[in-house]
């Protein structure tokens, strides 16, 4: 029985029948242990999406799904009361930028006080003993002077690592980060990486890794699951996609990557934009943008289709040399 | 400094210095951030030069030096021969105008209450005598040459995704015909396909008006793939600095091989062995003894942390380290 079980997830904002779909119909399956990432570029409905898991969507936003479970429990029907419970306890998210995520007018051992006094309660003492215990283990030097610094006292690695402690305080089984290296500098980015990686490793957590950066996926993830405007439009285990992509997105974001595109003078790129509400075409989503689209394409939507684990959204995916089927 | 600019540099920056005053509460003495610390190098015409280096190395301080919006400290920089630091207000006038910058971020660099048109005109506006038509003209074509059509001048900027955006900063940058262009981190608030439409647009617009670009980035495979010569900063220095060639094949400054080690890559062959690198950078209030990097690198020994190395050529390219032939480099061959 997989931890994390979700089917045809929607996340609707704005007045019904006009309403733009950020999220469309995604599905994840997610066992303990498993790293699973999600890439997009901005707009594909990655953060949106695990916002929805979490039950941080507020109310113009209507979030749906065929099922949605965690551990077994319907996450949907649950009472809000049982879901707060969980939310914060249960599973937990890190947030893309460290230095306004944290409050700025306590210090960061209150701040993480906080998760454990609303979760597990237990006296004062043994709450800054656990909070201790956590500033050690995210690896942040001498934390007994840091407990009383303020986030603003405190550089962008230090700050990401006090929310990497915040949400791990309450042992998560389910662990999502939502771009949590973007906003660091690139040896800095590393160190976090590395502790989410191990932190991961020894509690046996699940892991969303959310990202834009093809990558950190595909050096830190088991399974990753590619999103364009709102739906998945291939999934499959990592190295395996990378070195086969079969959807012409999947293929062309690799291809527009500096470091990929090693001896060539130009770069490939992807025309046009991500669609917004008014100019969603009917067809495949990626169809305007698309060198291989077909007059099928522009017509009818693909579904996600392919063998167990290996999914994809296009109506001629590639095959191994890169040309459509 | 490489091979190929026997040519007159445009820009010449020598032992470029630059110091910040802060205050730190009444009565107390005020601090001094060193944040440019002797900086030299030559840029020709057509040639780029990436500066790399995480927050805090000096590499806008560097920019806002070069686009002549602070004079420096101390050292010299030439721009088209021209010394900047015995030059007269009406003399970096006109130096301005070879001198025009992209912001990195196209959100925040285009005010929002002025239309496309009027943005890319403005530093015509200032800088020359042209009429409103003959601006209107010039503003037109530099629009068609980065790819924007001649009605987008009249729209507004939020009406545009961020590469148009980019687009339009890049066009307001060329209005004025600089030679030197500088670009403070130009692709990293865009998405991975329309950072390779600007990159594009850059490389292309380089060769049609043999620009020489100051390209500042802390992502080495965007610098890899754009530049000619790279200069890796840290607190204020450069630490190694030569043909992107020589350097990307073999970095011999631990700091670069970290910094390289630290980029993720698709292709698992193309990983490196991870170096880590402890601790963050060291605060430029009080810069430490020695050599700046000795408290964070793997490799430092005695020496290290009383004698500040200097630049000195190994290999092919200038490196700052006293132990630079030593140490083992892991270069892109090796796999982790």
């Amino acid at each position: 029985m997989a931890l994390v079980e979700i089917d045809n997830l929607t996340v609707e904002f704005g007045a019904k029948g006009d309403a733009l779909r950020a999220v469309d119909g995604v599905s994840l399956s997610l066992s303990e242990g498993e790293l699973v990432g999600i890439v997009g570029e901005s707009g594909s409905g990655k953060s949106v999406a695990s916002l929805a898991m979490m039950g941080l969507i507020d109310f113009p936003g209507r979030v749906s799904a065929d099922r949605m479970q965690f551990d077994g429990q319907d996450m949907l029907a649950l009472p809000q009361k049982e879901r707060r419970a969980i939310t914060g306890r249960e599973m937990a998210m890190i947030f893309q930028e460290p230095m306004t995520s944290l409050n700025p007018c306590f210090t960061v051992g209150f701040q993480i006080g906080e998760a454990l006094k609303v979760h597990q309660g237990g006296d004062r003492q043994s709450r800054r003993k656990r909070t201790l215990e956590l500033l050690d283990q995210v690896g942040i030097p001498e934390p007994a002077q840091r407990m009383s610094a303020f986030p603003h006292q405190l550089s962008g690695g230090m700050s990401q690592r006090v929310m990497i402690a915040m949400a791990i305080a309450c042992n998560p089984r389910l662990l999502i980060a939502d771009e949590p290296t973007t906003a660091l500098d690139v040896t800095i980015q590393f160190q976090i990486l590395e502790l989410l990686l191990s932190l991961q490793r020894e509690r046996g957590m699940a892991m969303i890794l959310i990202t834009h950066d093809l990558g950190l996926v595909s050096e830190a993830a088991q399974r990753v699951i590619v999103m364009y405007a709102g739906q998945v439009v291939e999934t499959g285990p990592v190295p395996g996609m990378f070195q086969q992509p079969r959807h012409p997105y999947t293929a062309a974001l690799m291809k527009a990557l500096p470091g990929e595109a090693r001896g060539q003078a130009r770069l490939e790129t992807i025309p046009g934009v991500v669609p917004g509400k008014y100019d969603r075409p009917t067809g495949c989503l990626l169809s305007p943008r698309c060198k291989f689209a077909t007059d099928r394409c522009k017509t009818a939507q693909p579904s996600l289709i392919g063998p167990d684990g290996r999914q994809v959204r296009c109506h001629t995916p590639l095959d191994a040399d890169g040309r459509p089927t | 400094m490489s091979a190929d600019t026997n040519a007159t540099p445009v820009l010449a920056a020598r032992e470029l210095t630059k110091h910040y005053e802060v205050a730190k509460g009444w009565g107390k003495p005020k601090a001094r951030v060193n944040a440019l610390n002797g900086v030299s190098f030559d840029l020709a015409s057509g040639q780029t030069v990436a500066v790399v280096g995480e927050s805090g190395c000096g590499k806008s301080t560097l920019a806002r030096q070069v686009t002549l919006i602070e004079r420096p400290s101390s050292g010299a920089l030439l721009i088209d021969g021209q010394d900047i630091a015995a030059a007269d207000t009406s003399q970096i006038k006109v130096a301005r105008r070879k001198v025009q910058i992209v912001f990195q971020d196209p959100f925040g660099s285009l005010n929002p209450r002025k239309k496309v048109g009027t943005i890319i005109g403005e530093p015509l506006a200032i800088n020359t005598t042209l009429s409103r038509a003959e601006r209107r003209e010039k503003v037109r074509w530099i629009m068609d040459r980065v790819g924007l059509r001649p009605e987008h001048a009249g729209r507004y900027p939020h009406m545009f995704s961020g590469g148009q955006r980019q687009r339009i900063a890049v066009a307001r940058a060329l209005t004025l015909q600089p030679k030197i262009v500088v670009a403070d981190e130009p692709v990293s608030a865009l998405d991975v396909s329309i950072q390779a439409q600007v990159l594009n647009l850059l490389m292309d617009l380089q060769d049609e008006f043999e620009l020489a670009y100051l390209f500042i980035s802390h992502d080495l495979s965007v610098v890899e793939h754009i530049c000619d010569q790279v200069m890796v900063m840290y607190l204020g220095r450069a630490v190694e600095f030569g043909a992107k060639e020589t350097v990307f094949a073999q970095p011999r400054h631990p700091y670069t091989q970290a910094l390289m080690a630290a980029t993720p890559h698709i292709d698992p062959e193309k990983r490196k062995r991870r170096i880590v690198l402890s601790g963050e950078l060291p605060s430029p209030m009080s810069l430490p003894d020695g050599c700046a990097f000795h408290a964070r690198c793997p490799y430092a020994r005695d020496d290290c942390t009383t004698l500040r190395p200097e630049l000195r050529l190994v290999d092919g390219r200038e490196v700052a380290c006293h132990h630079a032939e030593n140490i083992d480099a892991p270069g892109r061959d090796s796999a982790r």
